[in-house]
């Protein structure tokens, strides 16, 4: 008999080891997630797949499902704390998407748009973080870093690289690359990287290819978020 | 890649030599480092990561996580201000300045020439000798302007530290009230001797009927961890002291390891035994670095007696040693998950939990982690046994409790108590009068009103890692509760949405209000926020952030009411105060170069 436990009142199946996230998405119920990637661990950063479990609150990517477990997720309850998380986010860095070329196709804007955030609430941050257009193919603008290490990961697990890590600490947290110079050219990365294809936002962006997609057409234009998430996994 | 001058690359080929190019101790090299010039420039950075063959990118990342790492230059003389609560409370803020004007500097700039530089850091555990200070990592406390004056003059005249008078870094114990472990005479050895007799099984049977529940905060029985990483699966395993004590409020570890550290480090041969460890670390906060030396001391006397090392008492297999690790200014290394990363010479980022350490701590190894007085109390469970241990406290909390008071109150210092000690008896016995509050715990402890002094010290009542701060009627709580603010804020690592974010965005909202500027409205983001933090954070710190603002907002709400300005909406931005940059490059502070204040438009 397989296990189950109910999320927002719906059974979901689950094999030993799975995530409440991933046997969620699996049955066809849409958790959301930033720092999530289905081929790495877990990293529990952005908490937005928080859920509420047995009236804790656990990051549904990194807590194994447990069998006869209520789960919240869709409820105005969770919901109000994603948009607040994502509010912070937004605030946290410098986000202007009229302007920026992953306009369209970018995760964190896609979640702006799902859990309806009309407006900042919080008071802007406005770092100052400097653009590095050092790179003869990729242009890396951290305003809009959203810290979910995808790139950092990316190059040191499967490019081999550590092209990116972060320092600082707390709110001053930020991405450096791996060069004395601190520029992206006097590294060894290159755009066929897995690290320059991975980053949700538009940090880590392609030269020479901009609006190559016009707006309108790109990818959370033709759905939302939740259903491409969903889409994909059924796939 | 720029060159280094010869001697500083000698002698950092030296510090690599010394820790085995290992990028584990990739922290301890950068503390080592750092000596050489005062600093870590770009090329030490550059040369560090050569010489363990690991990327640049991170160790640049562990240099910046650390606030005692500098990757820009400092002054030959660092200067930090203990800037916990009682230190404000003791007018540290008016020392700070009167030696920044007297060294002609600014607040957190370096001297032009290099000589000097004066800025705040988070409680660097003299509160009961506060205001207090770390010079290049030395402590001084008991401040006043005539030492102030002094500092500065020898700074001035640039004498090394060697050469100031021995009795301004001297740090007292201030032990007031001895129980059954600061009045323990132990030789070193025989508690050891002692669970060596019952044995392995034996000796953990003891302590699960002592009852021992671990002092750092959680009271998670000792016992129940010891056998878990007993029982896990893994040849090597490690027992880890943490002395991070970085809790606001909190010194009675700094008091343990100075004057009782054979008993510490007997409890962590004890808890080797126990479980089976060969490695024991000390993780010794990077403010009390001025403890290491006398450390290392004891530990090689203890070496010497045949207590650590090989066949440890004579028993075969018994193999058992500690080695100090420093940390560097991250109050969340105090985070089991954080401090193991740390000891990996990683960032200081807690881990997702499970696995826990028990199972899978420092390098995958079984681990404990236990708190300085947790381990020191071993040792009585291991002389009298475990039914006489629990035979002093409450029901559920077995044995004393090292409690460290300051603030407003005649002596503070150490006090040993049994659990169900009553708030109002230790309050007399201390000498405090007409006290408004206290805070037990730290800054992630709970706020106590008047009308709960009844309370007692007990895990199933006030819980604590040993913080006692006293204040008195004249005590402004919302300066209090800002103050805390602004620690976590500048001590959250930042891993976690909610907490990075949260606490930067919970700080914005305490100074609006302390500046005048506050509404009804942001009581109610404050709310909302310390709700999030409370449920979505990644570790206890996050957690634990919004508690003194919770606490004072229910329990002494008139001191944030009485300054809000409207009952509706304000906004931050003070457009006369963002003009404040002009008037200080033009040297201007006339009526005209003012905006008239919206008060002021609405009399006309
Ligand atoms: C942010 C944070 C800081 C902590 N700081 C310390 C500390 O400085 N010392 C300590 O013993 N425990 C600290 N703890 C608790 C440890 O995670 C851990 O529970 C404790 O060391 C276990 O030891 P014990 O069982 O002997 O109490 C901290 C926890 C958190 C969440
Ligand atoms: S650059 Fe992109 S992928 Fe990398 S941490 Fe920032 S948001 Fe994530
Ligand atoms: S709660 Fe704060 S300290 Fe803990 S992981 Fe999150 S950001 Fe770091
Ligand atoms: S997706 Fe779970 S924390 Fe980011």
């Amino acid at each position: 008999m397989t296990k189950q436990f109910l999320l927002d009142g719906q059974p979901v199946p689950f094999e030993d080891g799975q995530t409440v996230l991933e046997a969620a998405r699996a049955a066809g119920h849409y958790i959301p997630s930033l720092c999530w990637h289905k081929d790495f661990p877990p990293h529990g950063s952005c908490k937005l797949c928080v859920v509420k479990a047995a009236g804790r609150h656990v990051s549904a990517c990194a807590t194994p499902a447990k069998e006869g477990w209520e789960v919240e997720s869709n409820t105005p309850e969770i919901n109000g704390e994603r948009r607040g998380l994502l509010q912070m986010l937004l605030v946290e860095g410098n986000h202007f998407c009229p302007s920026c070329e992953k306009s369209g196709d970018c995760e964190l804007q896609a979640l702006g748009y799902e859990y309806e955030v009309l407006t900042p609430r919080f008071r802007h941050f406005f770092p100052d973080r400097p653009v590095d257009a050092s790179h003869p193919d990729v242009l890396l603008d951290f305003n809009r870093c959203i810290f979910c290490e995808l790139c950092v990961r990316a190059s040191r697990d499967i490019d081999g690289k550590s092209v990116f890590a972060l320092t600082g600490r707390g709110i001053d947290k930020h991405l450096v690359v791996n060069a004395e110079s601190g520029r992206l050219a006097d590294t060894d990365f290159a755009k066929t990287d897995r690290a320059a294809n991975i980053c949700p936002v538009g940090v880590i962006l392609h030269k020479r290819v901009g609006f190559a997609v016009p707006i309108g057409e790109r990818t959370f234009d033709l759905a939302t978020i939740s259903e491409k998430t969903l889409k994909e996994g059924s796939s | 890649m720029s060159a280094l001058p010869s001697d500083e690359s000698a002698a950092l080929d030296g510090i690599l030599q010394r820790h085995r190019h290992d990028p584990t101790r990739l922290l301890q090299i950068l503390i080592d480092a750092q000596d050489i010039a005062g600093w870590l420039p770009a090329p030490v950075l550059t040369r560090i990561a050569a010489g363990l063959d690991i990327p640049r990118a991170r160790v640049e990342g562990v240099a910046g996580f650390y606030s005692f790492l500098y990757t820009r230059p400092v002054g030959r003389y660092r200067v930090l201000f203990s800037d916990n609560i009682t230190d404000r409370m003791l007018g540290n803020a008016e020392l700070l300045d009167a030696l920044c004007r007297k060294l002609w500097i600014e607040p957190g700039k370096m001297s032009e020439d290099g000589l000097v530089s004066v800025t705040t850091t988070s409680c660097t555990g003299l509160c009961d000798q506060g205001p207090a200070m770390l010079v290049n990592g030395q402590a001084i406390g008991q401040l006043n302007h005539r030492r102030i004056n002094e500092i500065a003059e020898m700074i001035r005249q640039q004498r090394p530290l060697e050469l100031w008078p021995a009795e301004f870094f001297q740090v007292d114990d201030n032990i007031r009230l001895k129980g059954a472990l600061l009045g323990l005479e132990m030789a070193p050895g025989e508690a050891l001797k002692a669970a060596i007799a019952r044995g392995p099984e034996g000796w953990l049977a003891e302590m699960q009927a002592s009852n021992l529940r671990g002092r750092g905060g959680a009271g998670f029985a000792t016992a129940v961890k010891w056998a878990s990483a007993r029982n896990a699966p893994g040849e090597l395993k490690v027992i880890v002291c943490n002395a991070d004590e970085g809790e606001p409020g909190t010194f009675k570890d700094r008091v343990l390891l100075n004057r009782y550290a054979d008993l510490v480090f007997e409890g962590m041969s004890l808890a080797a035994w126990a479980v089976g460890a060969g490695e024991g670390f000390v993780y010794l906060r990077g403010e009390y670095r001025y403890l290491r030396p006398q450390l290392e001391a004891v530990l090689a006397c203890r070496r010497e007696a045949g207590l650590l090392g090989k066949n440890i008492l004579g028993q075969p297999g018994f193999d058992f040693d500690i080695q100090i690790h420093l940390g560097a200014g991250a109050y969340v290394c105090g985070e089991e998950s954080a401090l193991i990363e740390s000891l990996e010479g990683k960032r200081g980022t807690p881990r997702i939990r499970p696995p826990f350490p028990v199972i899978k701590g420092y390098l995958g190894r079984p681990t404990v982690v236990n708190n300085v007085e947790t381990l020191a109390k071993t040792c009585l469970v291991a002389l009298h046994g475990g039914a006489d241990f629990a035979a002093t406290g409450t029901a559920q909390s077995a044995g004393t409790k090292l409690i460290s008071i300051s603030g407003d109150c005649a002596m503070p210092g150490i006090y040993e108590y049994p659990f169900g000690a009553q708030i109002s008896r230790i309050l007399e016995d201390c000498g405090a009068s007409d006290t408004q509050a206290i805070q037990v715990g730290g800054a992630s402890g709970i706020c106590l009103a008047s009308y709960e002094f009844q309370r007692r010290i007990a895990y199933e009542d006030v819980p604590t890692a040993g913080a006692f701060m006293i204040f008195d009627g004249t005590r402004d709580l919302f300066e209090v509760a800002r103050a805390f603010i602004h620690f976590f804020a500048h001590e959250s690592c930042g891993f976690c949405t909610p907490c990075r974010v949260g606490t930067s965005l919970l700080k914005g909202f305490m100074d609006k209000l302390a500046d005048g500027h506050g509404a009804k409205a942001d009581l109610n983001d404050i709310d909302w926020i310390d709700r999030l933090l409370k449920n979505a954070s990644h570790c206890g710190l996050g957690s634990a952030s919004p508690n003194p603002v919770i606490d004072t907002l229910q329990k002494f709400r008139p001191a944030y009411e009485r300054r809000l300005v409207s009952l509706d909406f304000e906004p931050a931005f003070d457009l006369d105060a963002a003009l404040a940059e002009a008037r200080q490059l033009t040297a201007r502070n006339d009526p005209g170069a003012h905006l008239k204040t919206h008060e002021e438009e609405e009399e006309k």
